[in-house]
């Protein structure tokens, strides 16, 4: 399970290696020499687990690792070990992360930067592994930076680019990366893996500084501070949030600078939008059937595009209005739901629209809800939907969310 | 095999009330009620630990009322933790300790953690965490349950910890039911000792006996690896009685026989105190209705509360396996 290099590189150099996405994450753990990993079986975040094991047991990463006994006490003993100064990683998928979810509320105000990874994966009942984004989508107003990822390759930069960004002192917040249940985790794919001492010179130790908890720094952390402070707590939290767009935009130019992989704009893709008519918005691995789809229409003369959303918080409003208001309409394909939200969308569907209402100019939006539990997302949905979306360009009247791909 | 290859630290008993030192660690700040047995035990705890220690605590009194923002009472560093989290909290914090000290990243000392937790956070919600951080040997640590018998700061609920028939607000003797909650007390540091066999070192502990009670904490944190301490808190609030009877009622749930005094220590059980000598004989348990009917949350108590609790206490002293630990019999022995 240890990566398989396929081509050895000189020291300093990358080297390449067919691995999954879970795997690549797991490699960057060990790159960022992580201090403290718990872990708790759910499918498919236990994979990442599994390659983390295995690489602690071959002797080839150096951390304090448990399995606990569930993922309340996983996000619990992460969160204490890094109020003394340890770099922590853990994570989980579905019910898993919201059995969680009471550590996941603490850590924002706490100013602990966890990095974790969520395999995102339906909530029970009833069963199902496949992925759907309501997951680490619940704790979106919280205080936690969120991201999704769409191959291994970024799944192991994000990973890193998230160790730095979450550890900035200016930030201190907890950071959660999503990688699609099987889509990704499970997937494999040739990855580039940087070289240790470029890695060193992009992430610095971490450094917790008057925040420690140690006898030498006898502080009272979390105290109870009821209504006459708690309001001012918060506002910290917020402003730390406020400032993470810009120490994201810094750590992805000091990554592509060090480690010689750029992603362009940080926190979305932008897929053949250059004379789009209509564009597609989605995040995580529905990109694929997206692009598929999209370049089989350009065939048929029908000018699509892709905006692929990476970080959702923080969420880039005006940027992302900006690029939006370009467009003659807007199809935001969400794989989550929100009951009872505004015309019954998904959580992006309303963000995006969101976003949209302070922009001068608002193309037409429709919202569609898809592939949920897993179910594949296929080119011939992605057609219907752009489908739809020229009709609203057009001016037809539509309900504004749609389900795809649903038996009725 | 366990790995402790951090330092664990020095620790002698204290060898007197005079040799105790003076200096406090938990000093003022805090807003318990007067009589507060559970913050006597947190400044117990502190003094006997020391400067060099790092204490988590759970939701609770002892947190509500310890740390009201801007006036802490803690000396040394405290954290908040979760109210079912004590087990995982000093576990987080032990494996970060270590895993900096083993790599480089912090310079090498002995650092006591100590979680401590209610009864609620402990008995009932984080039992599951503490259960799971005994079976660690690879860390230093001490979780402390701190046991008044209910979940005071939420205004007194019963939990798995409060005694068959007590009066708590979601346990009122009423007109039809005059006995609400009739559930028995769990044996808590008895259920963790035979639980857990690698764990070095359990015990009770009652802060009418302070110096026993800091010995206990002291050996706890020198034996290495993780360890258990429960102590019982008379509560004036919670058991409604007049906050001068504190230490007096810690002494009768001792000599009525109800709470046992005990330290089990690498494998091996010691009973102390008056505990000891209600087992050789030498000392006669007082009944218990001396104990109970000086607690308000017994008032509704009448002759067959009395003769059930009474024949519970003589049954756990003349049946157990163990008294006061192991509470079930063998066959052979029948
Ligand atoms: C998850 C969760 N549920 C409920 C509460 C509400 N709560 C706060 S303090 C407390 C009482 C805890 O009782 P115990 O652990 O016995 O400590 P005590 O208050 O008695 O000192 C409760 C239930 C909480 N803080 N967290
Ligand atoms: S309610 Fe009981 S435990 Fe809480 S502060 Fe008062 S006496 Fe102490
Ligand atoms: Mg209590």
């Amino acid at each position: 399970m240890t990566p398989t290099a396929v081509a050895e590189a000189p020291k300093g150099t990358e080297k390449t290696a067919l691995i999954t996405g879970s795997e690549a994450i797991a490699v960057a753990c060990k790159l960022a020499d992580v201090d403290v990993i718990t872990g708790y079986p759910i499918r498919p975040y236990d994979t990442v687990i599994q390659y983390i094991a295995q690489l602690i047991s071959n002797g080839e990463m150096d951390c304090e690792y448990v399995v606990a006994e569930g993922e309340h006490s996983q996000f619990e003993i992460v969160k204490h070990a890094s109020t003394v100064g340890a770099r922590v990683f853990c994570g989980s998928s579905g019910v898993g992360w919201m059995y969680a979810f009471e550590c996941l509320t603490v850590t924002p105000a706490l100013r602990v930067p966890m990095v974790v990874m969520v395999g995102n994966r339906a909530l029970d009942d009833p069963g199902a592994f496949g992925v759907e984004h309501n997951d680490a989508l619940a704790v979106r107003d919280l205080g936690w930076q969120l991201v999704w990822v769409d191959n291994a390759q970024e799944a192991l930069d994000t990973a890193l680019i998230a160790y730095r960004v979450a550890e900035d002192r200016r930030i201190f917040l907890p950071c959660a990366i999503s990688c699609d249940g099987a889509f990704l985790t499970h997937s494999q794919a040739l990855v580039k893996i940087p070289a240790q001492e470029k890695v060193n010179a992009f992430l610095p130790r971490y450094d917790r500084g008057d925040l420690l908890l140690h006898p030498d720094n006898p502080i009272t952390v979390a105290p109870q501070a009821n209504e006459d402070w708690l309001m001012e707590i918060r506002r910290q939290t917020a402003a730390a949030m406020d400032r993470s767009m810009g120490v994201i935009r810094e750590a992805y130019k000091d990554y592509e600078r060090i480690i010689g992989r750029g992603y362009g704009n940080p926190f979305f893709e932008e897929y053949m939008t250059d004379d789009a008519d209509v564009v597609l918005v989605g995040m995580g691995t529905l990109s694929t059937p997206c692009k598929v789809a999209i370049r089989k229409m350009r065939q048929e003369g029908k000018k699509v595009g892709l905006v692929r959303v990476r970080w959702f918080r923080p969420f880039a409003a005006e940027e992302l209005a900006q690029c939006l208001s370009r467009f003659k309409a807007v199809g935001v394909i969400d794989r989550d739901f929100s009951l009872g939200s505004p015309y019954s969308s998904g959580v992006l569907a309303t963000e995006v629209r969101a976003a949209l209402y302070a922009s001068a100019k608002r193309p037409p939006l429709v919202g569609f809800i898809c592939g949920l539990g897993g179910r594949e997302v296929l080119v011939p949905d992605v057609e219907k939907i752009t489908g739809i979306v020229y009709d609203a360009a057009a001016g037809k009247p539509q309900p504004l969310t749609h389900w795809i791909g649903v038996r009725e | 095999m366990a790995t402790i290859d951090y330092p664990l630290p020095k620790l002698e008993p204290f060898k007197g009330q005079k040799k105790i030192p003076l200096e406090e660690f938990f000093t003022s700040g805090h807003r318990t009620c007067q009589g507060c047995e559970s913050a006597l035990v947190m400044k117990m705890m502190a003094k006997a630990a020391g400067p060099r220690s790092i204490i988590l605590g759970s939701t609770g009194c002892m947190y509500v009322a310890n740390t009201t923002y801007y006036s802490t009472s803690w000396v040394i560093p405290w954290m908040h933790t979760q109210l079912g989290s004590s087990g995982s909290a000093a576990l987080g914090t032990a494996m970060g300790l270590k895993a900096l000290m083993r790599k480089g990243k912090m310079k090498k000392e002995p650092i006591n953690v100590i979680a401590f937790c209610g009864d609620g956070g402990g008995a009932d919600m984080g039992l599951a965490a503490i259960s799971a951080t005994l079976t660690h040997p690879d860390y230093n640590l001490l979780i402390l349950m701190y046991d008044n018998e209910s979940y005071a700061n939420t205004d007194i609920q019963l939990s798995g910890s409060t005694p068959y028939g007590a009066n708590t607000t979601f346990s009122p003797p009423g007109t039809v039911k005059r006995i609400l909650h009739h559930r028995w007390k769990k044996n808590m540091a008895g259920m963790l000792a035979a639980g857990h066999p690698e764990c070095k070192y359990i015990a009770t502990v009652d802060m009418s006996y302070g110096l026993q009670a800091m010995n206990c904490v002291r050996k706890a944190l020198s034996i290495g690896g993780p360890t258990f301490i429960h102590s019982l808190d008379p509560c004036p609030k919670g058991w409604d009685y007049d906050p001068m009877i504190s230490h007096e009622l810690g002494e009768l749930a001792v000599t009525t026989g109800v709470w046992p005094l005990y330290e089990i220590e690498n494998g091996v059980l010691k009973l102390y105190g008056k505990t000891k000598e209600i087992a050789e004989g030498r000392y006669k348990r007082l009944p218990v209705r001396d104990y109970l009917l000086r607690q308000g949350r017994f008032a509704h108590f009448i002759e067959e509360d009395f003769d059930y609790f009474q024949n519970k206490i003589d049954q756990m002293w003349q049946k157990w396996l163990i008294p006061g630990v192991i509470p079930f019999r063998r066959e052979i022995d029948q």
